[in-house]
């Protein structure tokens, strides 16, 4: 089990991507599912990076945990309480005046990984992506 | 990511390389919200393109609409696998004229 704690900021997307895909490629996965799990921790990342702490900026701590063929990928937050998985999901087959971008990005991730669960314990978000590599 | 844009009269052609996420999407907006005024035939070339999320959709999303606005036409072309997944998965793909 690896971890990153990093300041939460939008700049540092390219470090967190980094660390993840030096994880996966350590445990030989698939471009498919590395792709996958990178658009998962952009779309997690960004949303503590732009609302756990607004106005003001924390850290968050992501570690990754490969069991097996399956990897674990853990967000912790010291922000205000946030469920991504609470939001309802968008109208995929809105029309295009219709269409807007909101909910879209955790959409993404809930259709592209196995599992997904979060909890509230101390003070602290917490939110695990399972995603099986092969 | 690169961007590299061929003007033909009227049809613009945007070759966008590379990853089109959270921190480069921003870069992609500047050129659709100010560099279509004179262009009717909108192509994005995505053969270079390894990467899209969600912040990268919301600029299709923009430039679809104001291309729909000005009676103009949209393509995007060359998709790898992977992103004709992720235009699928979010219905993307029935929103907008993938060759």
């Amino acid at each position: 089990m690896v971890n990153l704690e990093i300041k939460a900021e939008v700049e540092n997307l390219d470090k967190v991507t980094a660390f993840i895909d030096e994880q996966l490629e350590a445990a030989d996965c698939p471009m498919k599912a590395m792709m996958q799990i990178e658009l998962a921790v952009e779309e997690i990342y960004v949303n503590i990076a732009h609302y756990a702490y607004a106005p003001n900026v924390g850290d968050a701590l992501i570690t990754v945990d490969i069991v097996g063929d399956t990897a674990l990928i853990t967000f912790e937050d010291s922000g205000v309480p946030y469920d991504p998985l609470a939001k309802a999901d968008p109208d995929i087959n809105a029309s295009l005046d219709d269409r807007t971008i909101g909910g879209l990005g955790i959409f993404m991730v809930k259709k592209s990984m196995d599992d997904m669960r979060y909890s509230y314990q101390d003070g602290k978000n917490i939110l695990t992506l399972e995603k099986k590599l092969r | 990511m690169t961007i590299n844009k061929t003007l033909n009269e009227t049809a613009l052609t945007i070759e966008v390389e590379g990853r089109l996420d959270t921190v480069t999407a921003p870069e992609l907006e500047k050129e659709v919200k100010g560099g279509l005024d004179s262009v009717q035939a909108l192509t994005f070339d995505f053969s270079k393109l390894e990467y899209i999320s969600s912040a990268g959709l919301r600029v299709l999303l923009t430039a679809q609409k104001l291309m729909k606005k000005k009676g103009g036409s949209m393509v995007i072309k060359g998709s790898s696998e992977d992103v004709l997944e992720i235009f699928e998965i979010t219905g993307f793909s029935t929103l907008l004229d993938i060759e």
